[in-house]
């Protein structure tokens, strides 16, 4: 693939407030999926819980997001199912373009909806055997790593600058999604007994997704400094600072959970608490001005 | 001109050497698409007025003004350049790639058309389509650009703006005749000594070729027009922008993995 120093003369899409929170919630959707998924798959029976709020935490996320694309349409939102069916007349069919990411994105969240629900009812009603139910959500979080990472390829699948001049968004959304969800997911079990166990588990994945987001953003950046459009991202710099201190918190309260870890759990659970409310909201914070960033970049 | 026929490809040259920047195209077409037009607005840097192509406007006359220090000499007076343009209608179409409902399709004259009953107003084409041509109508939540008077073409008669057209800048006709024209006229420019002539989109480097092709008078960037280098399709970046999430993925599921394992003491 070959990268040209950049030259755009498109016009914006003007994918504002409700693509952004679209892209948000997409990746909170498929990260808190992932992640409900790897708990089962990797950890012991008392991570269960926190699995079953990372499933709970998927559903809402996922269905909010047809809500906020059908609303963006505007005036057409009534056509929304045009998305999956072509009503060109004498050419009816289904629409499905693998080279188009909204093409099949929107089949995916279609898709993954399903699964999000299936697993959210069933970690509530609890009927589905175990092996069923870890084939089931190993199949979903295919869909959910789509889900939290298709709407970076979507936009560098474009003309715009910034966006069509680097290969990074898509395991940036991704990174940041996940980040994003295992803070969420920490943030509600902190006051649950039965699934606070795996709190310093999910802040340590959330240390590791956060070096990789960081990792990402460096690339991101470097790809769009050769491109020669890093002029455009600056102005946008105060919501990067944002993305990078909620990576940073990420990383001290990560930090800070191996090492009382290693020290046989003696932290005290009050500090344990405040570090996580504050260093939840400030990742979450992150992973929407991290999108916000990349997003106005371009318009 | 001959009959306009069905399953032959049309198009425009448009012979930026001759525009007079009288905007006559920009008023036919407006006129017959009954385009209400933006509201007025003082852009303050240049005659033009009309800004860009969008929703409203669909033949847009560039006024390319670079004005030097010196005046020039005698029939080398480059300060003013203008170009009408208009939707490209290429070959390989961004617009047409990434639309998600179909509602962009390829004619039975081989021009692209946006159908207003299929779009429902996503704006993927607005983010891929590489020269801005393209608007968003928020009244009927549809994308809009020139059909190149497809109602005209069915009916026989050719484009507005062409027809409107004082000077022949905007030429229409089958694609072949034009890119005759073209070339006639490129070499008579060329044994005139304007070496700067040039034809924008006449051969298949520039998105496989534009139905809508230009002589311009300077290099494409100065007209706002990517070069053949720069001219590159949204799915270029499929592989790539995959391929990162893939190893993203990966790496995440075998972190999380690492993170959650099971505990060694209960």
């Amino acid at each position: 693939m070959v990268y040209l120093a950049a030259e755009h003369f498109a016009s914006p899409p003007q994918w504002t407030w409700y693509i952004l929170f679209y892209f948000f919630f997409a990746g909170i959707a498929g990260g808190s999926y992932v992640l409900g998924t790897l708990l089962r798959l990797s950890g012991d029976p008392r991570d269960e819980a926190a699995a079953r709020i990372a499933f709970y935490v998927a559903f809402p996320a996922t269905v909010i997001c047809p809500l906020l694309l059908t609303a963006d349409l505007g005036a057409s939102w009534w056509k929304f199912w045009h998305m999956l069916v072509d009503v060109t007349p004498g050419d009816t069919g289904l629409n499905f373009k693998y080279w188009s990411p909204m093409s099949v994105g929107a089949w995916a969240l279609l898709v993954f909806g399903f699964f999000a629900t299936v697993s959210a009812l069933d970690s509530w009603l609890r009927v589905v055997p175990m092996l069923l139910n870890r084939l089931f959500n190993i199949v979903g979080s295919v869909f959910g790593l789509f889900i939290a990472s298709y709407t970076g390829v979507l936009l560098s699948v474009s003309n715009q600058p910034v966006w069509s001049d680097t290969w990074a968004l898509g395991g940036l959304f991704l990174a940041s999604g996940l980040s994003g969800s295992a803070a969420l997911i920490a943030l509600l079990i902190r006051n649950r007994p039965e699934a606070s166990i795996s709190l310093g588990r999910l802040h340590q994945a959330d240390g590791y997704f956060s070096v990789l987001e960081l990792a990402l953003i460096i690339v991101f950046f470097i790809t769009i400094a050769v491109a020669g459009v890093l002029s455009r991202v600056l102005p946008w710099l105060p919501l990067w600072a944002i993305a990078v201190a909620g990576i940073a918190g990420s990383l001290v309260e990560a930090r800070g959970h191996t090492r009382m870890q290693a020290a046989g759990g003696s932290a005290t659970v009050a500090g344990v608490r405040l570090d996580t409310v504050v260093v939840s909201l400030l990742v979450l914070l992150g992973v929407l001005a991290m999108r916000a960033a990349v997003i106005f970049s371009a318009q | 001109m001959a009959t306009i026929q069905a399953g032959e490809s049309y198009g425009f040259f448009t012979d930026t050497s001759v525009c007079i920047g009288c905007k006559a195209c920009e008023v036919a077409c407006k006129e017959w698409n009954q385009l209400q037009g933006d509201s007025p607005s003082f852009l303050a840097d240049s005659f033009d007025n009309t800004g860009t192509l969008d929703a409203q406007n669909w033949r847009h006359v560039k006024f390319i003004e670079h004005v030097p220090d010196q005046s020039a000499t005698t029939g080398n007076g480059t300060a003013w350049l203008m170009m009408s343009d208009v939707c490209k209608h290429c070959k390989q179409a961004s617009c047409m790639e990434v639309c998600p409902t179909g509602a962009i399709i390829r004619t039975e004259f081989n021009t692209v058309f946006i159908q207003q009953d299929v779009c429902n107003g996503c704006r993927n084409c607005i983010a891929a389509c590489p020269y801005g041509v393209i608007g968003m109508n928020s009244q009927t939540g549809t994308a809009h650009k020139c059909t190149l008077c497809y109602d005209r073409l069915q009916g026989g008669l050719e484009p507005a703006c062409a027809k409107a057209c004082p000077t022949q800048s905007i030429q229409f006709g089958p694609l072949a005749e034009l890119q005759k024209a073209a070339d006639v006229r490129l070499a008579a420019l060329h044994s005139q000594g304007v070496k700067q002539a040039q034809l924008y989109g006449r051969d298949d480097k520039v998105y496989g070729g534009l139905n809508a092709f230009f002589l311009l008078m300077d290099k494409p960037e100065t007209y706002g027009l990517p070069n053949a280098d720069n001219a590159g399709l949204p799915s270029r970046n499929d592989a790539g922008g995959y391929l990162a999430a893939l190893v993203t993925g990966v790496l995440a599921v075998v972190a999380g993995l690492v993170a959650f394992r099971r505990r060694v003491t209960g």
